[in-house]
């Protein structure tokens, strides 16, 4: 072992980045990596289920079909204005910054309210999972009363992937929030956390799943509290990466879900 | 604010020069009408191994799109893209192995 200690004033050397950029981007390009892997699974796991399977329902009519555009196009505008959020912040113009990020979070909580008005929906129709709470009177009048009993795959992978996208989606409006208002940001996420947990019924799965901003409030409490921090150009891009792979993943899940499984009469 | 997070600031500007808010425009109309063409041909009642190749083709277009110009890819070095990618790309690749067991299982099941 050496002993060898190197002089105090030697001037720091470091070597240049091997990819070109620094660790932060590196750092969130391999969670996106990772990530890809957990969304790939899921289709792949549509995919097979609706592959082996002759009699895979087609839940989605033309309203749905609609509903499900109108949510692309507020994710792919969600895109530009990050996309354009990220160029003001390596302007530096700040004002602007904060604008093109509140707009993001705007269409993406857009996208997430047509989503749960879509998930409820379906599931007054009968398309439901064993987790969710029973709705009076759902076994006799609904559409796809027996689909979540012949067809189970369907409603778990139907569910399992959506809500993993959607459970992303919201990760990313807090995270912009976040990076946008800071501290001022966490009354805000206190009252969507009441309001979507007392606004909801106690028949709806968000009524439960609503804890989930509770959960967020607490985590970005501690590390707004201790470890504060102005957020500059690179923490906004490396916030621009996520919100892309979120909207880039919707890009596979919208025709494999839902327009290769629509009912067009 | 530290040093070192200005020089980061300094090469995500200089990184950033290269390229007018007219491209994230192109780009998000390219986005939008090809989104468009898929739900045409929703309407249109293709056979199901035709209507999934275009709308794979044409969702694979947009990933191209939004990695290359909105998550930067396109501007980065070679070996960044060239990583990165290939990883990616491999990995979703090897999952394709299940699909013959789920046309197996097609063939097995009960007539």
């Amino acid at each position: 072992m050496s002993d060898t200690a190197l002089p105090h004033d030697m001037p720091a050397v470091y070597e240049p980045s091997l990819f070109g950029t620094y660790s932060k981007k590196i750092g969130m390009w391999l969670f996106l990596i990772s990530d890809s892997l957990t969304f790939g699974a899921l289709l792949y796991a549509y995919s097979y289920g609706r592959i082996s399977t002759p009699n895979w329902p087609t839940p989605f009519h033309s309203g749905s079909i609609i509903n499900a555009t109108v949510m692309t196009g507020f994710l792919l505008t969600s895109s530009l204005t990050m996309v354009l959020g990220v160029r003001a912040s390596a302007d530096g113009d700040k004002r602007m910054l904060r604008w093109w990020l509140l707009a993001t979070m705007f269409c993406g909580t857009m996208f997430i309210i047509l989503h749960g008005r879509e998930w409820g929906k379906l599931i007054a129709e009968g398309l439901t999972l064993p987790v969710f709470p029973k709705l009076p009177g759902q076994e006799a009048a609904s559409e796809f009363a027996n689909v979540s009993k012949t067809v189970p795959q369907f409603a778990s992978t139907f569910f399992g992937l959506t809500g993993m996208h959607m459970l992303h989606v919201t990760i990313g409006v807090i995270y912009l929030g976040v990076v946008a208002l800071r501290r001022k940001f966490l009354p805000i996420l206190l009252a969507c956390w009441l309001a979507a947990w007392l606004l909801t019924p106690a028949t709806s799965p968000f009524h439960y799943a609503a804890h989930a901003l509770l959960a967020a409030f607490l985590v970005c409490s501690l590390i707004l509290w201790l470890k504060p921090k102005v957020y500059d150009s690179a923490d906004v891009e490396v916030a621009g990466l996520y919100w892309h792979f979120v909207d880039l993943v919707w890009m596979f899940i919208f025709p494999l879900v839902y327009l290769m499984s629509a009912k067009i009469l | 604010m530290e040093a070192t997070q200005l020089v980061i600031q300094e090469r995500v500007r200089e990184q950033h020069q290269h390229h007018g808010k007219p491209q994230f425009f192109v780009v998000w109309g390219a986005l939008l009408t090809m989104t468009a063409i898929e739900v045409y041909l929703a309407y249109q009642n293709l056979p199901a191994v035709r209507m999934l190749t275009i709308l794979m083709g044409l969702s694979l277009v947009k990933a191209a799109l939004i990695i290359g110009y909105f998550m930067h890819m396109k501007f980065e070095i070679s070996r960044m893209k060239w990583t990165t990618m290939c990883v990616l790309v491999a990995c979703l690749a090897l999952m394709m192995i299940f699909f013959p067991d789920a046309l197996r299982i097609l063939t097995l099941s009960v007539k």
